[in-house]
């Protein structure tokens, strides 16, 4: 039995309909605070609606989010992110146009809520330069300082979304198939990227595949077509008849 | 160890270059009275502002709008009343334009911003179609005649403006300030938040911000900018009419902005000069205005999205920096 | 005699019936514009110039080569659809791939430039349409006399709008064109020209626009900027039902049209910011739209 204050997200009965069509049929969540927590599940299980309805990108249909103990179910996305839940997008999602510098100094900005003075100077924002090199140091991007994330390798864009993903200091970081479509290179960095984030801070992360997620999460859950099938420790999970079949028919279907 | 880095842009003119530039256009700034009427200058000057503010939103922000007469024209029309019925000092009757177009372009603002895209751009034009009835009965507006013989005054009570060389300094001081307001404004920590909702709103709402609240206070500037160009125009023409309000002139301005380049700071100055003077020459040639102006639209749209001052830099960045600092490294 | 809200009944009745006129137009250019925008993502902005260049062709041809309304009301739709097929054909095709705000921008352009020919070629000032002999006399209702063009134009242009209706949501062109929007790709896939059934959208789409014009042609004048100040408050109209339904700009069209003539009675000089203010109000309570689906 977990203590309420070691549960930092709590979802309880979420449900999504889409016209007709149950995405989410009532999930319950909770991740513990500190965990590296992850979610499973084959294409189209929801686990991307799922990510959606917990920082209110959609609204959900019924249920109730909790995030540090405060409910959130009418909360605006951006409030959300405010609070400390921060998420990324399965398809990577930076600012084209600017360079790696720009992209992650405006997650800065969003920070430290330097965002109005319309009437200041741009050497303002030279202050954040410091803390720019630190996130991108930490991703291994400061060698590509000035390049315009349109110009950067999908497992690089990624690794900026991350950064600027940080840059939040967020308490919970969702993060959506952070390795989908990586070369073999990227994703060992990636991976180890993700292992040392979870030590300072609480990291739920969708995922394929089991394997990958097998050494490195605390806790699996496991979603099909919309429903919670198992959830617990890999060797649990692993022997669970359910996600067996589930992978299964998942991979021929 | 202090870290520090560059605002990355490519540079297309060297240092000397440049303050070569700015020199020539400030002698051709000064001296151009003394060539060219005066009060048609005056009329090029508050376009240029007025383009450029409709830039800030257009192009900084990505929000089309189709309003912006609404805030040019209910200036005007708030600087006449002011100036000539209330009898308020020229720079009083001005600063009420400007208020009046900033609280216009709020109230369209907190509406508009409801919807994206092409709806945003629907509901602007029918508020200022909105704004145009309203022009059209109103008792001070003046039905068809408009207000006119609206006294220019003075400044601060010193300066005469009632010679138009005089009022052509002036109009050009301030506007001067105001497009490097606007420079400023761009690169200033709020303008790159804008940049950043204009390249990936979603991404810049999970960062934390509401990007309405963005979006509203963008807007609102440009249309007190706009306000500013209207009450200019309508101290320098003694004159505020419905063909301010019109949706015509909302037109003629995203033209402007489209014709020298939509997102460049320089670009919609030399469009608003540009279509200024087709106005003007149409005026005696008996060609229809909005005639050549959709068809000049439609060759804009279909042959230089970019616009003349994009496609210029374009060219320029192609054939004269092939070089790496033109295409920074890519990492594919 | 009879009253309503100490409002003569004779009144009401002909305000209404203004309104339901209106309301057929506001109704038959809002579907042209929500099937454009349907299939082709275009906001087609010279579609009030459409509905002019069609109350101008129908009076051209009757001016010009004597051929009355009848014919005129099956010629005009077919020439101003072929203009508009060639316009979409040579210009607007070309911009599909492009961020739509720029095809806005050019069916803008198209607008003002045919605003602009027909002003300059006929002046500003209004021309005027005879009533058709076979609809020319009155109805008598008993509480008001019913014009029989008027009644005419608003049962015409409501049967166009169900056909219209009927055709797309009910047959399997219809039904194939839908697909086409929902998923262009795999329309192609089935081996459907998509490209022709763009252009013939678009075709379809300003000769609706080109209908109403010749329609309108007997009861306003016919003049060069009868387009504009209707696309605007048509504009209005889409952004209050949303463009994702077909019946839902049908019924706002009329619905908004009477709510105009109702506002004409009681606060005359309201009426024409009617639509304006009902689109606020949609806007503050309802942003998506009353028929809107997008988010
Ligand atoms: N906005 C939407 N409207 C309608 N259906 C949707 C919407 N978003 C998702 N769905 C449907 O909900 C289901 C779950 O989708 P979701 O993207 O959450 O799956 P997923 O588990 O993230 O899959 P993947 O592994 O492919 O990313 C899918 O069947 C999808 O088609
Ligand atoms: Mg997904």
């Amino acid at each position: 039995m977990v203590i309420e204050s070691d549960c930092i997200l709590e979802a309880r009965g979420l449900r999504k309909v889409f016209g007709g069509f149950v995405a989410i049929a009532g999930v319950d969540l909770r991740v513990q605070t500190g965990h590296l927590h992850a979610l499973i599940g084959p294409n189209g299980a929801g686990k991307s609606t799922l990510f959606n309805l917990l920082t209110k990108f959609i609204q959900p249909s019924a249920g109730e989010i909790r995030f540090k103990g405060q409910d959130v179910t009418s909360a605006m996305p951006a409030t959300i992110a405010r609070l400390g839940m921060v998420r990324s997008f399965q398809i990577s999602s930076v600012f084209p146009h600017l360079t790696v510098y720009e992209n992650i100094r405006i997650a800065l900005q969003a920070h430290a809520r330097d965002t109005w003075g319309f009437w200041r100077s741009e050497q303002a924002l030279h202050r954040f330069d410091e803390d720019v090199h630190d996130l991108m140091t930490q991703v291994g991007l400061e060698p590509l300082v000035y390049t315009r994330a349109a110009d950067l390798s999908y497992g690089r864009k990624r690794a900026l979304e991350l950064a600027t993903t940080l840059a939040l200091k967020p308490e919970l970081i969702l993060l959506d198939e952070p390795m989908a479509g990586m070369g073999q290179e990227d994703v060992e960095r990636t991976s180890a990227l993700i292992r040392s984030l979870a030590r300072r801070h609480t990291v739920l992360m969708v995922e394929h595949n089991l394997k990958v997620v097998a050494d490195i999460s605390d806790k699996i859950t496991v979603l099909r077509r919309g429903e919670k099938i198992a959830e617990g420790s890999y060797d649990e999970v692993a022997a669970n008849d359910e996600v067996r079949s589930a992978y299964m028919g998942g991979a021929h279907g | 160890m202090a870290h520090r880095y560059k605002d990355f842009r490519p540079r297309l003119v060297s240092p000397m270059q440049s303050y070569g530039l700015l020199a020539v256009v400030a002698a051709v700034a000064v001296l151009a009275p003394l060539v060219i009427y005066p009060l048609f200058l005056v009329k090029v000057l508050c376009f240029m502002l007025f383009a450029a503010a409709l830039n800030l939103v257009v192009g900084f922000a990505g929000l089309l709008s189709l309003g912006h007469a609404a805030f040019f024209g209910g200036a005007a029309y708030a600087f006449a009343q002011a100036a000539k019925v209330w009898g308020w000092p020229f720079e009083v009757s001005i600063l009420f334009g400007v208020v009046v177009g900033a609280a216009l372009g709020f109230a369209f603002g907190l509406v508009a911003i409801r919807r994206q895209g092409i709806y945003f751009t629907m509901i602007t034009l029918a508020l200022a179609q909105m704004v145009y009835f309203l022009a059209v009965q109103a008792p001070f507006t003046g039905g068809e005649d408009g207000i006119q013989n609206v006294p220019r005054g003075s400044l601060l009570g010193l300066i005469d403006l009632r010679d138009t060389i005089t009022l052509y300094y002036v109009v050009l001081v301030i506007v001067v300030v105001c497009l490097l307001q606007i420079r400023r404004m761009v690169h200033s920590p709020f303008g790159h938040i804008l940049g950043a909702i204009r390249e990936n709103e979603t991404r810049v709402t999970s960062l934390g911000l509401n990007t309405s609240r963005y979006k509203l206070l963008a807007f609102t500037l440009s249309a007190a900018l706009s306000g500013l160009a209207g009450a200019l125009k309508a101290s320098a023409f003694q004159l505020a009419t419905l063909s301010d309000v019109s949706w015509h002139i909302s037109g003629e301005v995203v033209l402007m902005v489209l014709i020298g380049g939509i997102g460049t700071l320089s670009g919609p100055l030399f469009g608003a000069i540009f279509v200024v003077m087709i106005g003007h020459f149409l005026a005696t040639s008996g060609l229809p205005v909005s005639l050549v102006v959709g068809l000049v639209f439609m060759a804009c749209v279909m042959l230089f999205r970019r616009g003349f001052y994009g496609e210029t830099v374009e060219y320029l960045r192609t054939r004269l920096l092939s070089g790496p600092q033109a295409t920074p490294k890519a990492d594919k | 005699m009879t009253e309503l809200f100490g409002v003569p009944l004779a009144v009401l009745a002909g305000q209404v019936m203004i309104g339901l006129i209106n309301g057929s137009f506001y109704a038959l250019l809002s579907l042209g514009l929500a099937i454009i925008f349907g299939l082709l993502n275009v906001i087609n902005f010279a579609h009030g110039a459409y509905y002019m260049v069609g109350a101008f062709v129908s009076w051209g041809l009757l001016t010009y080569a004597g051929i009355g309304y009848w014919p005129s009301l099956v010629l005009t739709p077919l020439i101003v659809g072929a203009f508009g097929a060639l316009f979409e054909r040579t210009m607007l095709r070309r911009l599909y791939g492009f961020d739509h705000l720029f095809s806005l921008l050019l069916t803008f352009g198209l607008a003002l430039a045919l605003e602009g020919m027909f002003r300059w070629i006929y002046g500003a000032g209004g021309k005027s349409y005879a009533v058709p002999p076979s609809l020319t006399g009155v109805y008598n209702l008993g509480f008001m006399v019913l014009p029989i063009y008027r009644a005419w134009v608003i049962v015409a242009s409501l049967t166009v709008c169900v056909g219209t209706w009927l055709v797309i949501e009910k047959t399997s062109l219809g039904a194939r064109l839908r697909a086409a929007t929902e998923n262009p790709s795999l329309v192609t896939a089935f081996g459907i020209n998509v490209p022709l059934i763009l252009t013939l959208t678009y075709a379809a789409g300003v000769g609706l626009a080109g209908l109403a014009g010749a329609m309108a042609a007997p009861i306003y004048q016919v003049s060069p900027n009868m387009g504009s100040s209707l696309i605007i408050i048509v504009f209005a109209v889409v952004v209050i039902g949303g463009m994702g339904s077909i019946m839902g700009s049908i019924l706002t069209g009329l619905m908004l049209g009477v709510l105009e003539g109702l506002t004409k009675v009681f606060f005359p000089t309201a009426s024409a910011l009617t639509v304006f203010i009902v689109m606020i109000l949609v806007l503050l309570l309802r942003p998506a739209g009353l028929f809107g689906k997008d988010k």
